[in-house]
């Protein structure tokens, strides 16, 4: 008995170390958020002397971090909101109306969801290029919402399906539009695949580098990815200050995934093995 | 009367499926076919020639040196961080499932890294690479980390596969742990009953009834990791001397700074080509060893 439970100690100390060494790229880059950049080239894995905000304060005015923060919530917030509230409408669609048409296009949808954006980005910027259209949040978060409705309708699709359509009978009945029983009866009982595709989206978009970085242009516009870069570019030595700006990045995303982890956790799940 | 219905249906489907269709269209199907198109094309920027050429980009593509160099040491690469990633994470979820305490922050800490995107990836492994290793190899007279790994074209290389192993493994803890979850208990009683050991009953049982999450890890690290392009920018910046350019960074190099956008786009077409090729070949090797419970 008492061997099974040294074994099952040894267990748990070894996950847990594991667990520390995983995490230690975070660590040191913490750890030297607080340190001047003079510390940190002689001895990267002391602690701080005094825990300092200077980097902080210095990496906020550096990389415009307001800014970019602004920028990157704005796209990320109405892109995420444009994907849901239309692709639902369109899985819908495709589900209730059974016509050729719908058929043919959700196949050509699924068929989207395989084609990389490496694939799309030269003509794209091409043609977005050629009519002047380029260097705007609104058209990049168009683009987010055509790059993003596929995965959308796809997962609305295969929810909606298991939607009874009696809910829906009794409203028309009562003289309810389409519009107004899709939006009362309908888009409620999609909650859990809507939270699924917030996290999936968000994560997409906050992190994503290439496309804005072939669409916005002028540094009034950078995202957090665009500006890190920047910031990374122009100051590659001054190490203090880079550290605070990771770890400035990476905080607004941390949050949200503590607040939503099981979601997260969920969607990713339900996502792969779809 | 038929034709109001009919109205009313065309009403249904603009309002329904309007905005979704417009953007999707515009957005991905017609630069999809503008850019088959363009592979066909002489398109460069400067002299604005559109002439139609047939298949002299892609026979362009073969003859580049540069890009087939870049794709082998892209396959490389993907081969590496598939075998890393997927090992590392079906060890992780294994012990994860075997009831450990605090299982839930455990987990949520492995998959910290995938919060991140590659840009920030990058910077943080370059730090770690160029100034923390050196100094631990300096002070402890490691020889493997004296030098920074990302001035070596070959230590380089593998700086790419472990950050990328690292992010993708907490991603796909996730689906090994809920392919582990799924084997019935049942079954591994059984296994026990008939005097399986431990290795065999992980090896025979546990093993082959994960088969369908190990189809899926192993195709989505394939495909992330054949267009991985954020990483490569910061953490490596194709250097040194342009030899660790991955395919997509060749892409955007040469579409973007050397204004060719046929070749480049041909070289994407090529890409996908291939990234689809190996996706489906391994799907449908590795659904062959699928078993039922």
């Amino acid at each position: 008995m008492s061997a099974r439970r040294a074994g099952r100690f040894l267990k748990h100390v070894l996950i847990y170390a594991g667990l520390v060494v995983f995490l230690s790229p975070f660590l040191i880059v913490i750890l030297n958020s607080f340190k001047k950049t003079q510390y940190f080239v002689e001895n990267p894995i002391a602690l701080p002397d005094t825990f300092s905000f200077a980097n902080y304060i210095d990496a906020f005015h550096k990389m415009n971090f307001m800014q970019g923060f602004i920028n990157t919530l704005l796209i990320t917030v109405f892109g995420v909101f444009v994907i849901i509230l239309f692709s639902s409408m369109t899985g819908y669609l495709f589900v209730r109306f059974d016509w050729k048409v719908n058929k043919i296009l959700f196949f050509i949808m699924l068929a989207a969801m395989t084609v990389p954006f490496q694939v799309i980005m030269i003509p794209l910027v091409m043609l977005y290029g050629n009519l002047g259209l380029l260097d705007s949040k609104a058209m990049l978060i168009f683009m987010y919402m055509g790059f993003g409705v596929p995965l959308g309708v796809f997962t609305f699709h295969g929810f909606i399906k298991g939607i009874s359509y009696e809910l829906e009978e009794s409203s028309f009945l009562d003289g309810c539009s389409r519009l107004r029983t899709f939006f009362q009866i309908v888009f409620p009982l999609l909650k859990p695949v809507v939270v699924t595709l917030i996290v999936l989206d968000v994560l997409w978009i906050w992190n994503d580098y290439l496309l804005p970085s072939l669409v916005l242009l002028s540094p009034s516009n950078r995202t957090l990815p665009l500006s890190t870069y920047a910031f990374f570019s122009s100051y590659s030595v001054d190490y203090g200050p880079l550290m605070a700006g990771l770890v400035m990045t990476i905080i607004p995303v941390l949050i949200l995934y503590l607040i939503l982890q099981d979601y997260v956790i969920r969607g990713i799940t339900e996502g792969a093995l779809k | 009367m038929k034709k109001n219905q009919a109205l009313r249906n065309a009403g249904l489907f603009f309002l329904f499926g309007g905005p979704s269709l417009i953007a999707f269209t515009l957005v991905f199907l017609i630069p999809f076919v503008v850019g088959l198109y363009l592979t066909f094309t002489k398109w460069d920027v400067v002299n604005n020639d559109g002439s139609f050429v047939g298949f002299v980009n892609y026979v362009e593509v073969f003859r580049d040196k540069s890009f087939l160099t870049q794709l082998w040491f892209t396959i490389r690469y993907v081969f590496f961080t598939v075998i890393f990633s997927n090992v590392l994470a079906f060890l992780i979820a294994l012990a994860l499932t075997t009831g450990i305490k605090g299982e839930r922050w455990i987990r949520t800490g492995y998959f910290t890294p995938n919060l991140i995107g590659g840009i920030v990836l990058g910077y943080l492994w370059q730090s770690l690479f160029s100034r923390v290793m050196p100094f631990l190899g300096q002070k402890y007279g490691w020889p493997l980390f004296e030098t920074s790994w990302l001035t070596d074209t070959d230590k380089a290389f593998w700086a790419l596969v472990i950050a990328t192993s690292w992010q993708l493994a907490g991603y796909l803890m996730i689906i090994y742990i809920a392919g582990i979850t799924g084997v019935p208990k049942d079954v591994i009683e059984a296994a026990k009953m008939d005097g399986a050991g431990n290795f065999t009953i992980l090896r025979k049982v546990v093993l082959r009834l994960s088969i369908p999450a190990v189809v899926v890890c192993v195709f989505l690290s394939v495909s992330r990791s054949f267009l991985t392009y954020d990483l490569n920018l910061s953490l490596t910046k194709g250097g040194p001397f342009n030899s660790t350019e991955l395919a997509t960074y060749h892409i955007v190099q040469k579409a973007f700074l050397s204004n060719q956008y046929g070749v480049g786009q041909a070289e994407a077409i090529v890409l996908f080509v291939i990234v689809a090729a190996v996706a489906l070949t391994q799907s449908y090797l590795l659904k062959k060893l699928e078993v039922e419970s």
